[in-house]
C-alpha cells in the first residue's frame, strides 16, 4: 500500500499580534512545530503500513526550514519526504497551495491513499485536503473517525456529521483527512533518529512540477487576497474590576443576580 | 496579483536588518550581504508599507479582468440530513438578504437531496427568492462527488456571485471541492460579511493564527464562496405567508456516479451540546491540574450551565474536544459565559464573542479576553472562583449540598 502524508510546519505559538497604533505585526520568537493535527494523519498512515505493508512518504511545502518536520517524520516513521519550496510559492491562498501539493504528489508516483489532518492550526481552514483532491480528480472523505475495513482496492470509514455518523466506502485511489483522536500518535524514536540522520530529503522547486505555468503558483495563482490586517475590536462599553478574592467574587454574584442568572 | 520586488543598491547591513525584524513571517534573509524573500513570504506587504522605504518595491501585474456582470445572486447552501435542514442555513440566508440588497441580487437556495419538496418550502418562509433542488434517489445521503456535481451544475447554468456555506462537517468538506473546481477563492469561518458595490465579498476572519482579524477579497474570480459557522449570523423571522419560488432542476444523471458509497447512517448519541447552552463556564489555561477543573464544573453546575474549554485543554487530555470552543472547536453563542483564565486568542474569542454577556477572570490585566468581555475581572481563579461558588449556592440555598473541589464522577 502506498500512502502519502500531507504535513504543514505551523508556528510554535500563538502569539502573533498587531501593534494597534503602527499596524505592524509583532512576533514573539518564531519557533515552530509541525502542525499537531498531522500527526494524527501520519501515525494512521503508518498503522496501516504495519497491517498491510507498504510505504509512507511525507509531503510539505514551505520555506527550506520546514525540513524539520520532515525529518520529525523520519523519526516517527515515514519512508520518504519531500519539500517543495521556492519563493515563487509564496503568498499562495487556499486554492495555490493545494494546486502545488498536487503538482508535487504527481512527482512522487502512483499511490493508494493521501492522508492529512483535520486542518491545521496556523490556518484552521480545514480546506486544502479536499482541493487537493479535486486537482488530482479522486474522491476524498473528510472528518473520519475511524478506519473500519481496507480491502486491496478500497477502504471504509467512519465519516463525522453534524448529527449523524456515515459509513463510507471509498475507491483507491482517494484521501481521506482524519480527525483528531483516530489514534493516538507515536513519539519520534531515538533509533530511528539516528538511522535518518543523513536521509536525503527530496526539494522541489517551480522548474521540478509538470505545469511550470508561474501564474498558478503562490500569490499569482491565489484568487483570495488579504486586503488588510488589523487587530479584532475592542469592546467599546466593559467594566474592569480589581480588588481582592472575595470582593471580586461578591461582585460577580451581585451582578450575576441582577442580570436574573441567579 | 504582483510580486515582490528587491532594489538591491539600497541594500545595507541597516536596511536589511530592519526589514528582516519586520517581517512577522521570518521569511526576509539576509545572508553574507545579500538580501532574500523565501518562501515563507505571505505577501502581506508589510516590508513594503512599513519597512525602509523603497527597499522592497511590491510591483503589480497586469490581469485580464472577468466580467463580474455576467454573475448575479447570493446563493445558500442547504445543509441537511435526509430533508431536515441543519439551522445555520437560515442564518445564512438573513445574512445573504442583507448583502443582496446592497447590491440588488436575489437570494437563491441549492438544496440537492432526495424528496425533500417539502422541506424546500419551509425556505420560503425565510425570504428567499428562488430555491433549486435537485431531487435525485443519488442524492439522499452527503456525498461530497455528487454533491459537488450538483454544484457544478448549479454554478454554470445560474451564474452566483456570492456562494455561503455553513461550515458544518459536511460544508467545510463539500466547499473547497466546488472552489477547486471552478479555480475561484473560498474564504473559511467568515465572521464579517459585506459586499461592495462591484459584488466583491468583503470576508473577514481571523487570520495567521494569531491575534489578528484578515480583510480578504476575491476581486478576479466569481462565484466568490465563503463558509461561515453556526451561531455566527443571526436567522431572520420566519413569516407566515411563503413568497418566492421552487424550482425543479434536471441534470444529467451520469454525473452522479461515484466512486464513494454511503453504506450507513448512524445517529449520534445525544450528547450535551454547547453550541445549544445557555449559560457556559469556559476552563483556560490557568488551571494548573486536571482535578482543579472540578472549579469550572463546580461553578457550572451551580449556575445550571455547561462547561467548556480552550484549545490548550483539549490538547491537554483534560476536556473532550466536543467540548471546545473556537474555531478549532464550537461556537457558541450563550447568554451568559464565564471564562477562568483564558487568554482570549482570537481563535477562541470567534467562537464566543457573541455571548450576550461576558465575565471574564484573569491574572494578567493585559490578557487579550478583557477586549471582548463586558466585565473584566483581575484576579486569580483560585481565589475568586471558590468564593463564587460558595455565594451562588447560597443564594440557590443549596449550602452544603456538594463538597468543594469535588471531582467530577459522570462527567469529563
Amino acid at each position: 500500500m502506498k500512502i502519502i502524508v500531507c504535513i504543514k510546519q505551523v508556528p510554535g505559538t500563538s502569539k502573533v499580534q498587531v501593534d494597534p497604533i503602527t499596524g505592524v505585526l509583532i512576533r514573539s520568537g518564531i519557533d515552530t512545530k509541525m502542525n499537531p493535527y498531522d500527526l494524527f494523519a501520519l501515525e494512521s498512515a503508518l498503522r496501516l503500513k504495519e497491517e498491510f505493508g507498504g510505504v509512507v512518504n511525507v509531503i510539505t511545502m514551505g520555506p527550506p526550514q520546514a525540513i524539520e518536520i520532515i525529518k520529525e517524520a523520519f523519526m516517527m516513521g515515514a519512508d520518504d519526504g519531500v519539500l517543495l519550496s521556492d519563493k515563487k510559492f509564496a503568498g499562495a491562498d487556499v486554492l495555490a497551495t493545494s494546486y502545488t501539493l498536487s503538482q508535487g504528489i504527481r512527482k512522487m508516483g502512483d499511490f493508494d491513499i493521501i492522508i492529512t489532518g483535520k486542518q491545521t492550526t496556523d490556518g484552521d481552514t480545514a480546506q486544502v485536503g479536499p482541493e487537493i483532491a479535486e486537482y488530482l480528480n479522486i474522491p476524498h472523505v473528510a472528518n473520519v473517525l475511524k478506519i473500519l475495513e481496507v480491502t486491496n482496492k478500497d477502504i471504509t470509514v467512519e465519516m463525522d456529521m453534524p448529527e449523524t455518523v456515515e459509513i463510507v466506502k471509498i475507491k483507491f485511489p482517494c484521501l481521506i483527512s482524519v480527525e483528531k483522536d483516530i489514534y493516538q500518535p507515536r513519539l519520534p524514536s531515538f533509533k530511528r533518529k539516528m538511522q535518518t540522520k543523513n536521509k536525503e530529503v527530496k526539494v522541489l522547486c517551480l522548474k521540478d512540477m509538470e505545469d511550470k505555468d508561474e501564474k498558478k503558483y503562490g500569490l499569482s495563482g491565489s484568487p483570495t487576497q488579504v486586503e488588510r490586517i488589523f487587530p479584532p475590536d475592542e469592546n467599546a462599553d466593559k467594566e474592569i474590576w480589581e480588588g481582592t478574592g472575595d470582593e471580586l467574587a461578591d461582585k460577580i454574584t451581585n451582578k450575576l443576580k441582577e442580570l436574573k442568572f441567579i | 496579483m504582483g510580486k515582490l520586488f528587491i532594489h538591491h543598491d539600497l541594500v545595507n547591513d541597516d536596511t536589511a536588518n530592519k526589514l528582516v525584524k519586520i517581517c512577522p513571517f521570518g521569511a526576509i534573509e539576509y545572508k553574507e550581504g545579500k538580501l532574500e524573500i523565501n518562501a515563507a513570504c505571505k505577501m502581506c506587504r508589510i516590508c513594503v508599507k512599513k519597512g525602509p522605504k523603497g527597499v522592497i518595491e511590491y510591483i503589480e501585474e497586469p490581469v485580464i479582468n472577468i466580467d463580474k456582470s455576467q454573475y448575479k445572486g447570493i446563493a445558500v447552501y442547504v445543509d441537511h440530513v435526509n430533508g431536515k435542514i441543519h439551522p445555520v442555513t437560515f442564518e445564512l440566508i438573513g445574512k445573504a438578504r442583507e448583502l443582496a440588497k446592497k447590491v440588488n441580487y436575489p437570494v437563491y437556495c441549492i438544496f440537492p437531496g432526495f424528496q425533500i419538496f417539502d422541506n424546500a418550502e419551509e425556505l420560503l418562509h425565510y425570504g428567499v427568492d428562488e430555491v433549486f433542488i435537485y431531487d435525485y434517489l443519488e442524492l439522499k445521503h452527503f456525498n461530497v462527488e455528487t454533491y459537488t456535481a450538483v454544484f457544478e451544475d448549479f454554478i454554470i447554468n445560474k451564474k452566483p456571485s456570492v456562494i455561503l456555506i455553513g461550515a458544518t462537517t459536511t460544508g467545510r468538506s463539500l466547499a473547497p471541492r466546488v472552489a477547486a473546481r471552478f479555480k475561484t477563492g473560498l474564504t473559511a469561518d467568515c465572521t464579517v460579511l459585506d459586499i461592495k458595490e462591484n459584488s466583491d465579498l468583503v470576508q473577514i476572519r481571523p487570520a495567521f493564527g494569531g491575534n489578528i482579524m484578515a480583510q480578504i477579497v476575491t476581486p478576479n474570480s466569481r462565484p466568490q464562496l465563503a463558509t461561515v459557522r453556526y451561531k455566527i449570523m443571526n436567522a431572520p423571522q420566519r413569516t407566515d405567508e411563503a413568497n418566492g419560488k421552487i424550482t425543479v432542476c434536471s441534470m444529467d444523471t451520469n454525473k452522479l456516479k461515484s466512486n464513494l458509497e454511503v453504506l450507513k447512517i448512524t445517529e449520534k448519541e445525544v450528547e450535551e451540546n454547547i453550541s445549544e447552552a445557555e449559560i457556559i463556564v469556559v476552563a483556560g489555561r490557568a488551571i494548573k491540574t486536571k482535578q482543579d477543573m472540578s472549579l469550572a464544573y463546580e461553578l457550572a453546575e451551580v449556575l445550571g450551565g455547561s462547561f467548556a474549554g480552550t484549545r490548550p485543554m483539549v490538547e491537554a487530555g483534560w476536556i473532550d474536544a466536543k467540548k471546545q470552543i473556537g474555531l478549532s472547536g464550537r461556537t457558541v453563542k450563550p447568554k451568559l459565559i464565564i471564562t477562568l483564565g483564558v487568554s482570549g486568542a482570537v481563535q477562541f474569542t470567534a467562537g464566543m464573542k457573541s455571548a450576550d454577556y461576558i465575565f471574564a477572570i484573569n491574572k494578567d490585566p493585559k490578557a487579550a479576553i478583557f477586549s471582548v468581555a463586558h466585565y473584566g475581572i483581575i484576579g486569580d481563579i483560585y481565589e475568586i472562583v471558590p468564593k463564587l461558588i460558595e455565594n451562588i449556592k447560597k443564594e440557590k440555598g443549596l449550602v452544603g449540598e456538594m463538597p468543594k473541589y469535588a471531582a467530577p464522577s459522570t462527567r469529563n
